[in-house]
């Protein structure tokens, strides 16, 4: 059962992958490209629990939270370009 | 195959969920027409939709191993406390940059033009372009 659902999950995650890499493409404003980028990053983390599933590996769970920390990082230092105009504001 | 299979149920019913949740916060942000219904897609379901992947992955591990593993529990913990930031932060930048309304969304963006009185946001064009050239 788990060998016909894990491929199934990967294809849904990819089909999200996709859609997603189309509005990071289609946005027509900055903020989309942000969010879209942000979601990549979700997405992403979603995977890669797919595929430590399917290798009964422990190991890619630091990899994800990893990921998930850089990603609000990122997310945080782009939207605060957006509104200031500047990451880190001397005075 | 060593796993229960009644284990191995509740794994795939999990990933099945948590996979179409991601799913439809994807075509959520690809097909809503308007920057602050987009929002909602990724900040709410997609989040949720990984929520479901690693408690599946949790429950995978912990009957595979024989032992509780509950430090997956961090991913989803990290992602719900800072999905709403970013989101917050992401509609901030939305209204100062004046993205486009579609007819549906409903009241208009308050715009506090004192608080940024120094600083020009990317998108917008420059305010005091002229008297610099002058």
């Amino acid at each position: 059962m788990l060998a016909i659902v894990i491929p199934v999950s990967f294809a849904l995650l990819g089909i999200a992958f996709l859609l997603t890499v189309v509005r990071l493409v289609r946005g027509p404003s900055l903020p989309d490209r942000v969010l879209a980028l942000d979601t990549l990053n979700v997405n992403a983390i979603a995977l890669i629990v797919v595929y430590g599933i399917q290798l009964r590996s422990t190991l890619f769970f630091e990899i994800a939270l990893l990921i998930a920390v850089t990603g609000f990082i990122g997310t945080v230092a782009l939207t605060k370009y957006l509104q200031r105009g500047d990451i880190i504001e001397l005075n | 195959m060593t796993l229960n299979t009644f284990v191995e149920a509740a794994v795939c019913v999990l990933l099945l969920t948590g996979s179409l949740f991601t799913l439809i916060g994807a075509i959520g942000l690809a097909r809503l027409p308007d920057f602050f219904m987009r929002l909602h897609g990724p900040t709410k379901s997609t989040t949720l939709g990984v929520g479901g992947v690693v408690l599946a992955s949790v429950v995978y591990f912990t009957s595979l191993r024989a032992l509780t593993s509950l430090h997956e529990i961090l991913i989803p913990a990290f992602l719900f406390l800072t999905a709403p930031i970013s989101a917050h932060m992401l509609a901030k930048a939305g209204i100062q940059q004046r993205v486009s309304l579609a007819d549906a969304t409903r009241g208009q963006p308050a715009l506090d033009d004192h608080a940024d009185a120094g600083a020009q946001p990317p998108g917008a064009a420059p305010r005091d372009a002229e008297e610099a050239r002058d």
